[in-house]
């Protein structure tokens, strides 16, 4: 009953999208790693999972989405994050403690949120999060607002129950959520096969809820970009939720204290090959964009990761005196009178 | 004022919050056409339909987070976990998610929700059905915990917490949904955090929840036949907890003994002898009690049940031997 997708049909990406897709791509890319070269400096405390390699993903689908559709992420969410138009500086702050951090402290890397634009949360129980999104289907459905939740999580999700809960519930409420699988080969540290009993860990689970199998090459940005227009049009013209396995690749460990020195190197030599940066360049100079308006956007990347650094830096420490505050919608912490 | 059960009251409760909002949404297993397993939910499907009262496969993880991601985004769910003791197999969407977010993000997101769910013993359902859970709630920062005891209440308080912006856990001791008392007629909201002085006597104080309540009350009208006048207190809401009302009422009668359903460690009780012993101890004129379930999981026979749970008997022969 179902049709796997080895890739979507290819559709004609206009120029102004593509330009749009490899700035995004490489705002990404440089984000994360001035985040690593904060780490080193010890600037950036306690833990943090990169998604340097991924950002084909959430590039693909934060150009697909409409302002007011939510982004559901993990604890590896800071590209969903910013893809959706976050400040890089709060971010930044964030990561280092600092009072002028997008949770002004209280949350940390693997919490990164900004409602405003629909960057619902990023999530750090595994699986949490696909109920949620589910949720915020359910409640767009019942207003009838037209939005369109889209939940990111990793392989080493599927394994775990609430995935299952989720799908099941969506599908038979029909709700308007696209479920996004990166898989990146490695639940943490051990390899997804090892411990799956099917080859793809999302796209063959699909045909269990009635779901058509979706299997994508998540380093490729005009694929992701495909495929978020379809399944984010499907999910928003009332047709349901769609699960896509996207595959991908981390280019380091992960988390700040995972070196990946369980990864064949021949394996990281063919992935870092099909890099989803240096590809969509190559393909950029194949349709005739120049050379220097990719530097263009290149520089204009740096410039802006450079100066979100510098605003973060200048941020003083998270303020002691809001720990006992935002506990209740009231503003307070008060458990009692 | 009409005669209602508690589990009338119940429904009655979300049908006046589901005719006042129309963001107010119920979900939740066997909720809908079925009435609740327990009819409390009896009508709701037909007066608002399956869109507003929606049943939902047996997934608490699914129908918590769902909860969660509806109230981030304008609804105001409703969601009943059957049994509390199935509260453990979604206890990452309520402890680490609902609790937390609005912290976590630092209040850009509100989540107006209300989890009911049926707690406590008395029906001898055994160790897995029967426990009374109010006290992990308690201990997780972001839970308002709400535990009435009586139909009045049951309504008024429900109410409230549909109407309140913040996540509630709304235990309903399942031994009380037959029991009938008088119901204030049209709208009636309550206030959480409020406790309700029942009894007053110059004795002794007996601070009780739910269905430890009207234990107590027998208790102090067998007290008095003693010659000890106890007062009694329904906390009626653990979070936010009304110290001031609980705490002047121990001031009052120099002894303070707790009436509490959940086994011992840990238990509400053991923060309300606390916060008496840090700021009511020149006050106390003997040691603070605490009467409780032993530290085991419920059993099942009703001789083994009725002998573990606070009893009117062992609530009167504490206090008595303390007081002597």
């Amino acid at each position: 009953m179902s049709t796997r997708v080895e890739k979507p049909a290819a559709t004609e990406i206009d120029r102004p999208t593509r330009l749009r897709l490899y700035q995004l791509m490489v705002e990404l890319r440089d984000f994360e790693q001035r985040a690593y070269e904060l780490f080193l400096e010890n600037l950036v405390r306690g833990t943090s999972h990169l998604a340097l390699g991924q950002e084909a993903i959430g590039a693909g689908y934060g150009v697909a989405m409409r302002p007011d559709d939510y982004t559901f992420c993990t604890y590896r969410g800071h590209n969903h994050t910013l893809a959706r138009g976050a400040s890089m500086a709060a971010a930044l702050a964030e990561l280092m403690g600092r009072g002028n951090g997008m949770l002004h402290g209280k949350g940390g890397s693997m919490h990164l949120t900004d409602v405003k634009h629909g960057a619902m949360g990023s999530y750090a129980i595994v699986g949490a999060h696909l109920p949620i999104a589910a949720g915020a289907a359910w409640s767009a459905q019942v207003r009838k607002s037209g939005q369109v939740a889209v939940c990111f999580f990793g392989d080493g999700t599927t394994n775990i129950g609430a995935f299952h809960e989720a799908l099941n519930l969506a599908v038979v409420w029909k709700l308007p959520v696209v479920f996004v699988c990166e898989n990146n080969l490695y639940m943490e540290y051990t390899p997804i096969e090892a411990v799956t009993a099917v080859k793809h860990p999302a796209a063959d689970r699909a045909s269990a809820y009635g779901l058509e199998s979706i299997l994508v090459d998540g380093n490729d940005a005009d694929v992701m970009h495909d495929i978020a227009r379809q399944t984010i049009g499907k999910a928003r013209a009332g047709g349901g939720p769609s699960l896509v396995e996207a595959l991908t690749y981390r280019h380091g460990g992960h988390s700040r204290a995972d070196p990946a020195k369980y990864r064949p190197e021949a394996e990281v030599r063919e992935w870092m090959a099909r890099d989803p940066i240096k590809r969509y360049r190559g393909r950029l100079l194949d349709a005739g964009i120049g050379e220097a308006e990719i530097r263009e956007i290149e520089t204009r990347a740096q410039q802006k990761v450079d100066a979100a650094t510098e605003e973060a830096r200048n941020g003083a420490p998270a303020n002691v005196d809001e720990i006992e505050s935002q506990v209740w919608s009231d503003g307070s912490a008060r458990w009692r009178n | 004022m009409a005669e209602l059960s508690y589990r009338e009251a119940i429904a009655a409760g979300i049908a006046q919050e589901m005719a006042r909002d129309p963001m107010v949404y119920f979900i939740g297993e066997d909720i809908g056409a079925a009435g609740g397993v327990f009819k409390a939910t009896v009508g709701l499907f037909e007066q608002f339909g399956p869109d507003r009262v929606r049943d939902t496969p047996i997934s608490e993880q699914a129908i918590i987070g769902a909860a969660m991601g509806a109230a981030m985004t304008g609804l105001r769910p409703i969601a009943e976990i059957m049994f509390s003791d199935f509260l453990a197999t979604c206890w990452d969407m309520i402890a680490n998610q609902i609790a937390k977010t609005r912290y976590m993000t630092d209040g850009q997101v509100s989540l107006p929700l209300v989890i009911r769910t049926a707690n406590g013993g008395g029906t001898r359902f055994g160790a897995q059905h029967s426990q009374s859970l109010e006290n992990w709630a308690m201990a997780v920062p972001g839970l308002k915990v709400v535990a009435p005891s009586n139909p009045a209440d049951a309504k008024g308080l429900l109410a409230a917490a549909i109407r309140d912006n913040d996540p509630v856990l709304f235990f309903e001791q399942k031994s009380l949904y037959g029991v009938k008392g008088t119901v204030p007629d049209g709208e009636h909201v309550d206030t959480l955090g409020s406790a309700k002085v029942l009894r007053n006597g110059k004795d002794c104080t007996i601070v009780a929840l739910a269905a430890m309540v009207p234990k107590a009350m027998s208790a102090a009208e067998q007290l008095a036949a003693d010659g000890i006048e106890a007062t009694v207190v329904d906390v009626r809401s653990l979070v936010p907890l009304d110290t001031r009302t609980i705490l002047g009422e121990v001031v009052k009668t120099g002894r303070l003994f707790t009436v509490e359903e959940n086994p011992r460690l840990c238990g509400w009780g053991a923060e309300i002898a606390s916060l008496a012993a840090d700021e009511c101890f020149d006050d106390l004129d003997g040691p603070i009690v605490r009467i409780t379930t032993p530290h085991v999981p419920l059993p099942a026979a009703d001789v083994l049940e009725d002998a573990a749970m606070p009893s009117v008997e062992r609530i009167v022969e504490t206090v008595r031997k303390s007081m002597r």
